[in-house]
């Protein structure tokens, strides 16, 4: 059967219709898209956890393709990782795996929803290859080039140089989004009010 | 203008006003409290102060050589060239009126003491006669004729005041508060005629003050041909440099006789007011309604000579006038003779005399009239004394009546009242002008309430108040001009001018003078016999006459005070001597002249004749009933008691239609056209369709319902609109999603 | 190289199916998990769109090593985003017992 793959695919790259990038790219960007629409549809929301940390993996392969090793690295720690742990904690935490009542009230919406994102696909799709498409495809980069592009040695030398602004700001966000979550999840009850604070001195 | 030493007595002159504005400041202050006796005396004192000071206003002229002194006090009214100050004049002339004033008005004063006593307003009768004193100073001591004018005004107020100083009494309540006004309206007639005197005599010769004037007059008094360049022009006040630049004679106009016939005549005119001339003396009868005090210090002795004082003080332009001369004469003399007349017919005591002041203003009116000043400020003076000497003394009886009547008031009010009923008829004819505004006091409820005035309930008072039946008798032997007291001398010196000017001089009108004052001087001797006859004489013909009894000793010394002058004030400017002549003399011209022998026998026998003819009527057969031996008359009797109907004709001419006009543009033109019709149609029914119309129409019809419907406008598209906000965050979403799609399709697509 | 164009439509494809996920699941930890696919997306097309701005040869192209530091600030603010989302997640539960967003409409008009 794999040989049967295979050699499909030998034949199909020796004819030049497609090269093996690109075969590894449709593959790829098929399982990307089934892993979406899987987690869009799985009634489940750890599945739909799980399928979305599938998406994300595949994502990062495509970094890695595009000569971005270090957000591929990010993409897996930070957000298949750390993010999507989080999400299956929150959903374990709360057991909210499946939504007890069924859905009614807003029926009607999900044809006019899925009718309106095709539009949008359609529209964003048509208008891109109305206008020919982005450039030609890009060339490999040479040897020494690809070692330094998007290494995160060069990621590095832009935040601390050109964005050195954002940076920090963006290190005040997470604090203050830290503080935040600290703050909502925290107990009402046990929150010491104003009053009891002040009385205690 | 001249003052000769360094400290002269004409700088005290000011006082003479200081001392009564005091007094009545004390007692408008004070005098409630201070009561009774107090404030009168205070307000005595004061005149009496100010009677000082007129003494040494004398003595300073005499030390200095009778020159006339100008006492500048403060300055007043200076526009431009006009330059009006208070200021005094202190000169012979100003300095008799002034000692007549203060010396008669502090006797009366006293007087007033005990005639008021017990009155509720007992001080502020005081405050009127010191306010009065104040006037009268200012209006014979003033150095200018807007002073004058602020005395006459002054001395007006306060006749008005004291007029009505009763006022919730008389006919109906108002009528002495009738008479007041009465007196003032007239007054006003006058003033009028001063007024614009006043200002001829400004825009002439620039000028209100009397040196000024008068010299602006002797100066151009000989221009008869000229056409008067007036002094005093709008453009003159304002630039006083063109002055003179037009020479008299130059431009058309009036000459300085006919200027001074104007002036002259509009002086007349005031002077008929004050001093109570035909055609303006009809108030003063009703004055009468004024306490007695009042009725001999204003209405016979001081204010009413103000237009004596004012014409003698005008001679220099009255001496240019003749035709005005002529004028002032007939009109003294006619009034002589009508006020005379009608005397003789009346049956209130007060209202006797008040006729008889009349008559004897007309002799000084007379007098001034025919350029005799001397003689007529000659009997300007005996007449303050023997008239005011005759008021008080009625004022006495009438006291003495009214005690009598209150003795009896207790015991026999019915009795009292039945002793009326008899004379009821007579009374109503008697008094036929109550109805509008007289001041007898008791007209109106003849048969409720006892009249004091009225001589038919009087008789044979001599017994009982003998003081006050021999002053009287010397004041009526005085006024009736018997020889020697004063009214002969002073009477006999007017008739004397007139026979001057109309036999020897044989100007038409002075026999004409002479005739009237003389038929005039018959009547006075004839009702001041009847008078006393009527009053002291015969048996008394009612119970208040027969309980009469004398006055207090404060009434009665001042009543003998002017006995004695009105014996002796002829003195004063005795034929041959001509002492007040001479001291006039240093103000005014004057011409003595020489004792007219025919004229003094003639007027002495006239005299003689009808104080006989009133014994033949009254003495021999007294009055015993309330009809009067002259009512078999008749008519001519009913005539002259009527008062020769002039009030009825004033009556009929002026005030009815005065009033037909003003209840015709009070009711017809006012009332109903211009308020119902004008306003309340026109104005306020316009404006109610007009508010109306924007009420409902613009406010609720357009403005209303456009906030209305922008209202509801607002609520319908929000209850629209409302239900987009579902609440469900979806719902927002597939919008954000909408309109993400909408934006990307124009911006991919639309190019 | 595989056109850049592709990238693109994976890309928008991925995006789509983030918004569909928005639009019609009503379990809030879905529409986030939906919410970091299209924040994914777009890190996707950043990165290609970065590949294609650098020459194959010669010095690297500071605008186009842009892309992909801000990829590394979407990241950070998605992380943020999502550190406080899930606590209003929570606290939602807390009070509702239910995380449903549809539950959530209170603010109707």
């Amino acid at each position: 059967m794999s040989k049967v793959i295979l050699s499909s695919l030998q034949l199909v790259i020796a004819s030049g219709f497609m090269t093996l990038e690109l075969i590894i790219f449709l593959a790829l960007a098929v399982i990307a898209v089934a892993a979406a629409i899987a987690m869009l549809a799985s009634s489940n929301a750890i599945y739909s956890a799980l399928f979305l940390v599938l998406n994300f993996a595949v994502v990062s392969v495509f970094y890695l393709i595009l000569n971005a090793p270090f957000i591929a690295m990010v993409q897996v720690t930070v957000y298949a990782g750390a993010i999507m742990v989080l999400f299956i904690f929150v959903i374990m935490l709360l057991g909210a795996e499946r939504l007890r009542r069924p859905d009614s009230r807003l029926a009607w919406q999900q044809p006019l929803a899925i009718g309106l994102g095709l539009a949008l696909l359609g529209v964003a799709v048509f208008g891109l290859l109305s206008r020919g498409g982005v450039a030609a495809s890009p060339q490999p980069l040479n040897p020494e080039v690809a070692l330094t592009f998007g290494s995160p040695r060069e990621i590095g030398r832009q935040l601390f140089t050109g964005y050195l602004f954002p940076f920090e700001v963006t290190s005040i966000l997470l604090l203050v989004a830290m503080v935040g979550a600290i703050v909502l999840t925290k107990d009402e009850k046990k929150r010491p009010t104003l009053k009891s604070q002040t009385s205690k001195k | 203008m001249h003052e000769t030493s360094s400290f002269s007595l004409q700088a005290l002159v000011p006082l003479i006003i200081f001392f009564p504005v005091a007094g009545l400041l004390i007692n408008v202050v004070a005098g409630k409290k201070i009561g009774d006796p107090w404030a009168g005396i205070i307000a005595s004192l004061a005149s009496g102060s100010s009677f000082v000071i007129a003494a040494l206003q004398f003595v300073g002229l005499t030390q200095n050589g009778f020159h006339p002194a100008t006492i500048h006090v403060a300055d007043w009214i200076v526009i431009g060239e006009l330059n009006i100050p208070w200021a005094f004049q202190v000169d012979t002339l100003s300095v008799t009126m002034m000692l007549l004033v203060t010396g008669v008005g502090t006797l009366i004063h006293i007087y007033a003491i005990g005639y008021m006593k017990g009155d509720p307003r007992f001080h502020r009768f005081f405050i009127y006669l010191n306010l009065f004193i104040a006037s009268m100073l200012i209006l014979v001591g003033g150095n200018n004729y807007l002073m004058l004018f602020v005395g006459w005004e002054g001395v007006g107020l306060c006749s008005y005041l004291l007029i009505g100083f009763w006022y919730d009494k008389g006919a109906g309540g108002v009528g002495n508060a009738r008479a007041g006004r009465k007196a003032f309206v007239v007054n006003r007639v006058g003033d009028f005629g001063f007024a614009l005197a006043m200002f001829l005599i400004f825009w002439t010769t620039g000028s209100l003050t009397f040196d000024k004037v008068f010299a602006y007059f002797e100066e151009h008094g000989g221009e008869t041909q000229h056409a008067v360049a007036p002094e005093a022009g709008i453009g003159k006040l304002l630039s006083p440099a063109q002055q003179d630049e037009e020479p008299h004679g130059e431009s058309a106009g009036p000459t300085i006789v006919t200027i001074a016939t104007a002036i002259t005549l509009l002086l007349l005119v005031g002077a008929t007011g004050k001093s109570a001339q035909i055609p303006l003396f009809v108030w003063l009868p009703d004055a009468m309604a004024g306490p007695t005090p009042v009725s001999a210090l204003i209405h016979a002795a001081t204010m009413v000579t103000a237009g004596i004082y004012m014409i003698v003080r005008s001679n220099v332009i009255f001496n240019l006038a003749p035709a005005s001369q002529m004028t002032v004469a007939i009109i003294g003399a006619s009034t002589a003779f009508l006020a005379g007349t009608i005397a003789v017919a009346q049956f209130d005591i007060k209202r006797v005399l008040a006729y008889s002041t009349i008559s004897q203003l007309g002799f000084m009116i007379a007098a001034a009239g025919m350029g005799a000043y001397v003689a007529a400020m000659f009997h300007l003076l005996t007449h303050a004394f023997f008239k005011a000497l005759l008021f008080l003394s009625s004022g006495s009886v009438i006291h003495g009546m009214e005690h009598g009547h209150h003795a009896l008031a207790h015991d026999a009010e019915a009795h009292g009242g039945g002793g009326h009923d008899d004379h009821g008829g007579n009374g109503h004819n008697a008094h036929a002008d109550e109805s509008h505004g007289s001041a007898h006091a008791t007209a109106h409820e003849e048969e409720h309430t006892f009249d004091p005035q009225d001589m038919r309930n009087m008789g044979g008072l001599r017994a009982r108040m003998p003081t006050t039946f021999w002053v009287y008798f010397i004041g009526a032997v005085a006024l009736a001009g018997v020889f020697p007291l004063a009214g002969f001398w002073s009477k006999d010196e007017i008739l004397a001018d007139a026979w001057k000017i109309g036999v020897t001089d044989g100007e038409w009108h002075g026999l004409v003078v002479y005739g009237l004052l003389t038929v005039a001087a018959f009547f006075t001797a004839f009702y001041m016999g009847r008078q006393v006859l009527m009053v002291f004489f015969g048996g008394e013909r009612t119970e208040a006459a027969k309980h009469a009894h004398e006055s207090p000793a404060v009434m009665t010394v001042p009543l003998i005070i002017l006995a004695v002058l009105s014996v002796i004030g002829g003195a004063m400017n005795l034929p041959g001597l001509h002492w007040l002549g001479q001291w006039i003399e240093h103000t005014i011209e004057a011409h003595p002249l020489d004792f007219n022998f025919v004229v003094a026998g003639l007027s002495t026998v006239i005299a003689l004749v009808a104080i006989g003819l009133s014994y033949l009527v009254y003495g021999q057969r007294p009055m015993t009933t309330m009809l009067d031996p002259l009512e078999r008359l008749g008519r001519a009797f009913t005539f002259l008691n009527g008062k020769w109907y002039v009030d009825e004709l004033y009556h009929a001419i002026i005030i009815q239609p005065f009033e037909d006009i003003g209840r015709f543009l009070a009711y017809a033109v006012d009332w109903e056209l211009w308020h119902d019709i004008f306003h309340d149609n026109i104005i306020a029914g316009g404006f109610r369709w007009i508010a109306n119309f924007t009420a409902w129409s613009v406010d609720k019809g357009v403005v209303d319902s456009f906030f209305d419907g922008l209202a509801s406008l607002v609520r319908d598209w929000a209850d629209i609109f409302r239900r987009f906000q579902t609440g469900y965050v979806r719902n927002y979403a597939l919008a954000v999603l909408f309109g993400a799609v909408v934006v990307l399709g124009v911006f991919l697509l639309a190019r | 190289m595989v056109p850049t164009s592709y990238y693109i439509i994976l890309s928008v494809v991925l995006f789509t199916i983030g918004v569909a996920g928005v639009l019609v699941r009503r379990n809030a930890i879905i529409i986030f998990m939906s919410v970091e696919l299209m924040l994914n997306s777009a890190n996707l097309a950043f990165v290609a769109f970065a590949r294609s701005f650098q020459p194959a040869s010669g010095a690297i192209n500071s605008a186009a090593m842009a892309g992909q530091t801000f990829v590394f600030f979407v990241m950070a603010v998605a992380a943020a985003e999502v550190a406080v989302g899930l606590a209003l997640i929570v606290a939602i539960f807390r009070t509702k017992h239910s995380i449903d967003v549809d539950e959530v409409h209170q603010l109707k008009g």
